[in-house]
This record gives structure tokens, C-alpha cells and sequence, in this order.
């Protein structure tokens, strides 16, 4: 560790720091539907779209409407992105002539594309066509992301309306999203990309014969207008293999950080759009505060292991002076390598600048633990803002207990239902991610996969489900995972992770508009100050805590002693 | 369920043309127009052909250059298509070796690739006779374009000689190569190979 590192990661959080008000005020505009700085040059654009598919702005939905039009959209996208894969052979912009996707590989990209979660099972520069990754990927980047926010928002207007039936107009939501954020930040964000390096191209890849007279093939395609919806949208999969790890998708230090910054921007921000929506922005920074505080646990405890190097090699001869270097670029080094994959897994990206599956045993740990916790640190584009939100309602429930008084969260009471359904969201998790991994780690099927074997196979296959049904996309990725049981299983890991959240989110936004507000009194518990910061974190800790740490103590931390005894599988 | 239907089939249509067609394309064109090098792929150019990109490591083994880090990328065996074999620097299937901390492969791999350094620096004394780390482990990508400093001076005794130079005349050539973190801050010090070794060759004309 460095005092040059822990520099560069002060200046990401002043950076985040500074983002998080002013686009949270942006987004709060968008949210109540004010006019914008782009609405002359947009609105009529939107109100375009609005005539055609016979939208009202005025027509509000309830939470079953505004569920159900998301599942339609969603079934929709589904089908577009599975025929297109399929069918990509004959597609045009097809320079290098890919073959059409097997069907369990074409299921599994479109759940994973379409609920932002971007596992790939393939190789992107080795599968997919350029018509491949602009309409069926590039799409669902966008839609997936503009959805997560637009459920946010719609939880965020359930918590502040009064005796209100309906949640905002799911078309209405995406539309503006999509037009006035994401659309704009990205063009901008992709220009940046292609100036430090990031080609934009839709030829064939290049032959070229190296120095020493071999030959080389250059893959390159339409690489920054899908690298900065990937980042911005927290989707996370990579126009090429190694993700952004591959100099065409992340060539410089100065994208590296750009990456890590658009990756939070949206997710912090978003707690302040909470917060001004409820009236105190201070509700939101504290909000803000928890994620941080976790957020930098995790950060110090990936820059310190992997600040070290392997101890059995450095055995063997190795100057161990750069740290853990398998699997990572000179260009970023340790903290940058450190820094992005506590980021990625924070939030519900699952880009990754190094390779996961390398990281010391304790440095691999805190991604999964990061994805594990529910991927509430900023967390995915609306995603975080509403998994945060869950914790807070369990949190005030719990606090509520304590003192023997019924909880209440802004003004709102909370009752047996909005309790029982945010344990629906809260479990559904845990249940795929370990029951999926306890049967893939009996199966042929399942361990015929791994690279590794064991703890560190153990911790291949936990990762693949965590991964999945926290819809954050990463892996561990010696696992050959395109098999139809993978595929398969993942597939359904992706759905449940995100449906079975947003579904029940949506129910108990719709509970707490139908309710009255509360006046606070001396008895209310104060939810933006420190005593609720660090009650909200002690019930994140114990869940997740209770839950995963035996998996855990199975995979990387059995293998963190194995490491010091020198212990090779 | 029916009255999402128009919407939802209109939303996304129009979806698709703006953000899968027209913005991909619009950024072609306008890339193509500001940053035309950068959106190509950032090629380098001797004698009227393409030898590399900027970005893209290649795979050098003589000894007059500079050598790369190891890289894990395969291609698919010509005798098995079920099967693969290592092909480092292969820019058309990026990856890493995703090989764990504990790996038995890992392990002897270095070793390997211990013997095999030591024996092609015969006259290189790096800094308590520890080999760098980056010239024995894969990067992430299989494409890293860089080496550390460090690797680059233990290199410079056995480059220098393939040359007949100087030891200090190769080590200026690389401290010219060498790029700082941006603004002091950012990223770490490294050595482009390709670009290194496309200038060891113009200093020996």
C-alpha cells in the first residue's frame, strides 16, 4: 500500500461526493416531471413517442400496473434479444461471420442483458456480431438500467405520496430516463472514451503481421458507445472477453477512473433524489453515509490483500514489491485493480478491470460479500436505492421492537405486511444464491464446470449463483459456464434475483402511498442522523452476516489458511 | 395485460432505433470525424503497414527485444476443436488465466518461468536477485501492452548485448519509453514493449 494509492482512492470519493447533489438534483426534476435544460430540443421527441404508443402523461399507474407494464416490456425485450441472438448469422453487420448462439446461451444473454445483470457466459470478440451487440445488447443496457431507476423512483413517490392508489407511469418513467439522462451522458462519455483510445468501428477485425513476423488479429468493433452505457447503466458486460480489463474497452488510467466514477455516479445520486423527494436531503446523505461507510470496509480490506503479493511464489523467487499481480494490468496496478472491483460489486455492475478469479483469497472475498450484502453499496441504477431501502424498513422495524412502539419510516407505519414483504425480497436472495450453489456442487453436471478445485472450486461455483441472483455479473471466471445446466440455472438465478426484489418493492411502495402521513413526535425515530446510520448497518452485517458466513468459511477463508500454509490444488 | 401491449411494442421499437441503431452509428460518424486514429483502433504504421495498435500487446521472444509479459490467451487446437492450446497475444480471444491464488498450475508456472528468465539474462541483477513480478504473472486481458519498469531494466543487459550497445544506450531508449501516472496521481509507471522495440529497431538503422 501506498500513500499515492490511498490518495487516488480519497480523490474517487471526493469526486463521488461531489457528483451525488447536483445529478441528484437533475434526477429529482426528471422524476417529478419539470422541465429539463435538453426539454426544447428533446420534448418533442418524447411527446412523439408518448402520441405513438398512446401514452397519457396524466394516466398514473398502481403497483399492479406498474409491475405488470414492466413484465410486459421485459417479456418483449426478452423475445427481441433472443431472436436477434439466434438469428445473428443472417443478420447484417455480421464482418466476421459469428454463428447464431445455442439456445440455452441465447436464454441465458437475454435474462442477463435484460435484468442488468450482464453474466456472459461467451466471449464477446469469439460470439457475438456487431448487430449482436447494438441491438439486442446495447439495447437492453439501456432499457434495463432506465427500468431499475424508474422502480426507484416509483418506490421514492410510494414513500412520500399520502393516501395516494398509484405509483407514476411506468412508460412515462423509462421514457424520460432514457432520453434525458442516460442518452445524453452517454454520447458525451463515449466521446470521451474514443479519445483516450477506445475504438468506435463498424469494419472487420485487423490482420496485421507483428514485429517479429507473426501474425496478429486485431478484434474491434463498435466498442465506446456500448462501454459507456455498460458503466453508466451498472450493466457491466463487456464488449470483449476480459470485459474492461481489454486495453480496446479501458486503454488509459484517466478511463479507468472515468469508468469507476460513472459506474457510483447514478447510484449516489439517487440518494439524494430520495432525499429531496422526502423533503430533507439530510435523509438522504444518511443513506449516503452507511453506503460509504461499507463501501470503504470494503475498499481498505482489497487494497490491503492484494497490496500483497502471493506468499508461494514470492517463495519461488518473485519480487513481491508490485503485489498480487496475476491477472491484472501494469496500466492500473494494484489500487486502481482494488479500487474498480470493490466498485463494480458494490454497485450491480460486474465490469471488472482484473481478473476476480486471481485475487488473493481475502481480496476475492470482498466482491462476493459486496454482492452478498445485496448489492446496497450505491448499488445498481435504482436497484441500490430501493435493496437500501428494504434495509431501512427492517431497520426502523427493528428499532421499533426495541423500544416497544410501532416503527414508522418517514412518517409512515410500518406494518405486518410491508415487514413480511421486504423479507420476501430480502430472502429470495439467499435462497437462490446457496441453493443453487449446494446443488450445483453435488451435481457432474454442475462441478464438470469448474476450473478449480478445492475451496477455490467451492468459491468458483458460489460466486456464479451470488453473482447472478445479486444480477451483478461478475464471476470468477475460469468456470466454463456456457453449458446448458449453467446456463440454465443462472439463467433462473438473474430472474429471481431481480423480480422477486422489485415485485415486492413495488407492493409495499403501493402499501405506504395508501397510507396516511404520521406527525413525528419525541417518540419518532430520527432516520437521517447517526444512530440510524449505524442501526441500518448492524442489521445489513447480521443478515448478511448469518447468512453467508458458513459458504464463506467453506470457499475463501478455508483457503486463506490453506494460502499461508502453502497448501497447492 | 393487453392495454401494455401498444406501449410496450411502441417503447420499444422506438427504443431500439435511438439507442441500438442510431446512437451506435451516430458515434461512428462522429468518431470517425474527431478522433479518426483512436476510433480505428490506434495503429502503428512502419514502411506503409500496419505492424500493431498502441494499445495491444504482441508476442516477442528474440532476444534484440523487449519481451512481454506472459499471457494466457489460447486458440482452439487444430487437431481438437474441443480443445485449446496457448497462443499468447491472441487480440481476437482476450483472457485471462483465472487461475487461483492456490493453483498447483500457478505454482509451476513460475517456476518455469523462473528458470527460463534466469536462463535468458544470464547477465541481469535484479534488486536482491528477485525476478519482477509482472514478467511472471499473466495479465488480465493477455493483451497488456506494458511491462513495469523494473521488468524492463532487468531486460536491458541482454537486449543491449543482441544489439551490440551500450547498457546505458538502451536504458535512455526505455527512460524515454518510461510513462508517468497521470498528473502524478493516476495510473502506475510503465513501459510500452511495442512501441519500445518498434524504436530499438529505428535506432539501429
Amino acid at each position: 500500500m501506498t500513500m499515492l494509492g490511498w490518495a487516488q482512492i480519497a480523490v474517487f470519493c471526493a469526486c463521488i461526493i461531489g457528483i451525488t447533489r447536483p445529478l441528484g438534483g437533475y434526477l429529482t426534476r426528471l422524476a417529478t416531471g419539470e422541465r429539463l435544460l435538453l426539454s426544447p430540443l428533446i420534448g418533442p421527441l418524447e411527446r412523439g413517442i408518448y402520441r405513438l404508443a398512446g401514452i397519457r402523461i396524466t394516466d398514473e399507474q398502481g403497483w399492479v400496473g406498474y409491475a405488470s407494464a414492466m413484465l410486459v416490456f421485459k417479456t418483449l425485450g426478452f423475445l427481441a434479444a433472443y431472436a436477434i441472438l439466434r438469428l445473428q448469422a443472417g443478420l447484417p453487420l455480421n464482418p466476421m461471420g459469428q454463428t447464431a448462439l445455442t439456445p440455452d446461451l441465447a436464454y441465458n444473454t437475454a435474462i442477463s442483458f435484460l435484468t442488468n445483470t450482464n453474466w456472459q457466459s461467451y466471449g464477446g470478440e469469439t460470439t457475438m456480431s456487431n448487430t449482436s451487440q447494438m441491438v439486442a445488447l446495447t439495447v437492453q443496457n439501456f432499457m434495463s438500467a432506465a427500468a431499475g431507476i424508474a422502480i426507484a423512483m416509483a418506490f421514492v413517490r410510494g414513500i412520500t405520496r399520502r393516501s395516494a392508489a398509484t405509483l407514476g407511469n411506468f412508460w412515462v418513467d423509462l421514457t424520460r430516463i432514457t432520453l434525458y439522462a442516460l442518452l445524453p451522458i452517454c454520447v458525451i462519455f463515449a466521446l470521451v472514451l474514443v479519445w483516450q483510445g477506445v475504438p468506435q468501428t463498424l469494419g472487420a477485425y485487423i490482420d496485421l503481421t507483428t514485429l517479429e513476423g507473426a501474425h496478429q488479429t486485431l478484434a474491434i468493433g463498435p466498442v465506446a458507445s456500448q462501454e459507456a452505457i455498460k458503466m453508466l447503466g451498472t450493466n457491466g458486460g463487456g464488449f470483449f472477453n476480459a470485459n474492461s480489463a481489454h486495453p480496446f474497452e479501458n486503454p488509459t488510467a484517466l478511463v479507468d477512473y472515468l469508468q469507476m466514477l460513472s459506474i457510483f455516479a447514478l447510484g449516489a445520486a439517487l440518494t439524494n433524489m430520495f432525499g429531496r423527494m422526502v423533503g430533507n436531503e439530510r435523509q438522504g446523505w444518511a443513506i449516503f453515509a452507511a453506503m460509504g461507510l461499507l463501501f470503504l470496509a470494503g475498499v481498505s480490506v482489497l487494497y490491503a490483500s492484494e497490496a500483497q503479493a502471493n506468499p508461494i511464489l514470492t517463495a519461488l523467487g518473485m519480487d513481491g514489491s508490485l503485489g498480487n499481480m496475476e491477472g491484472k494490468e501494469i496500466r492500473f496496478g494494484i489500487v486502481q485493480s482494488a479500487l474498480f472491483s470493490a466498485i463494480t460489486t458494490a454497485a450491480s455492475c460486474g465490469a471488472v478491470n482484473s481478473m476476480l478469479e486471481s485475487f488473493l483469497p481475502l481480496g476475492g472475498l470482498v466482491p462476493m460479500v459486496n454482492i452478498m450484502l445485496g448489492e446496497i453499496i450505491f448499488g445498481g441504477v435504482g436497484s441500490g436505492l430501493y435493496g437500501f431501502l428494504l434495509f431501512a424498513i427492517i431497520a426502523v422495524f427493528v428499532a421499533g421492537l426495541m423500544v416497544g412502539r410501532t416503527p414508522e419510516y418517514l412518517g409512515k407505519k410500518i406494518e405486518a405486511r410491508e415487514v413480511k414483504l421486504t423479507m420476501l425480497a430480502i430472502l429470495s436472495l439467499p435462497l437462490v444464491m446457496l441453493g443453487f450453489t449446494a446443488i450445483a456442487v453435488v451435481l457432474d453436471a454442475g462441478t464438470s464446470a469448474l476450473s478449480a478445485s478445492g475451496p477455490h472450486g467451492f468459491s468458483e461455483a458460489l460466486y456464479a449463483y451470488v453473482s447472478a441472483a445479486g444480477n451483478n455479473g461478475s464471476a470468477f471466471a475460469g468456470l466454463s459456464a456456457n453449458t446448458p445446466f449453467w446456463n440454465t440455472t443462472l439463467g433462473i438465478g438473474m430472474m429471481i434475483g431481480r423480480f422477486f426484489v422489485i415485485i415486492p418493492a413495488l407492493a409495499i411502495a403501493s402499501a405506504m402511498a395508501a397510507k396516511k402521513t404520521v406527525p413525528p413526535s419525541s417518540g419518532t425515530f430520527p432516520t437521517d442522523g447517526p444512530m440510524f446510520v449505524a442501526l441500518v448497518l448492524g442489521v445489513i452485517l447480521i443478515v448478511g452476516g448469518l447468512t453467508f458466513f458458513p459458504a464463506l468459511a467453506l470457499g475463501p477463508i478455508v483457503e486463506h489458511f490453506a494460502l499461508a500454509a502453502g497448501t497447492l490444488y | 395485460m393487453r392495454s401494455h401491449l401498444r406501449p410496450a411494442v411502441v417503447v420499444l421499437v422506438v427504443m431500439t432505433a435511438l439507442t441500438g441503431i442510431a446512437y451506435p452509428l451516430a458515434l461512428t460518424g462522429l468518431a470517425g470525424l474527431l478522433f479518426p486514429d483512436q476510433a480505428a483502433g490506434s495503429l502503428l504504421h512502419r514502411n506503409g503497414q500496419v505492424v500493431g495498435s498502441a494499445l495491444i500487446g504482441q508476442s516477442f521472444t528474440a532476444a534484440r527485444y523487449f519481451h512481454p509479459r506472459p499471457s494466457a490467451t489460447t486458440a482452439t487446437d487444430p487437431n481438437d476443436a474441443s480443445k485449446t492450446v496457448p497462443a499468447p497475444y491472441k487480440a481476437d480471444n482476450s483472457s485471462g488465466s483465472n487461475l487461483g491464488p492456490t493453483a498447483k498450475a500457478l505454482a509451476d508456472r513460475v517456476r518455469d518461468d523462473i528458470a527460463h528468465l534466469r536462463a535468458e539474462n544470464p547477465d541481469a541483477h535484479p534488486p536482491g536477485d528477485r525476478l519482477p513480478a509482472d514478467l511472471l504473472t499473466t495479465s488480465a486481458s493477455g493483451l497488456d501492452p506494458h511491462i513495469s519498469p523494473a521488468a524492463a531494466a532487468f531486460q536491458i543487459p541482454r537486449v543491449a548485448k543482441a544489439w551490440h550497445l551500450a547498457d546505458d544506450a538502451v536504458a535512455a531508449l526505455v527512460a524515454a519509453h518510461t510513462e508517468e501516472p497521470l498528473l502524478g496521481l493516476l495510473g502506475e509507471r510503465r513501459v510500452n514493449v511495442l512501441t519500445l522495440n518498434l524504436a530499438l529497431d529505428a535506432a539501429a538503422k
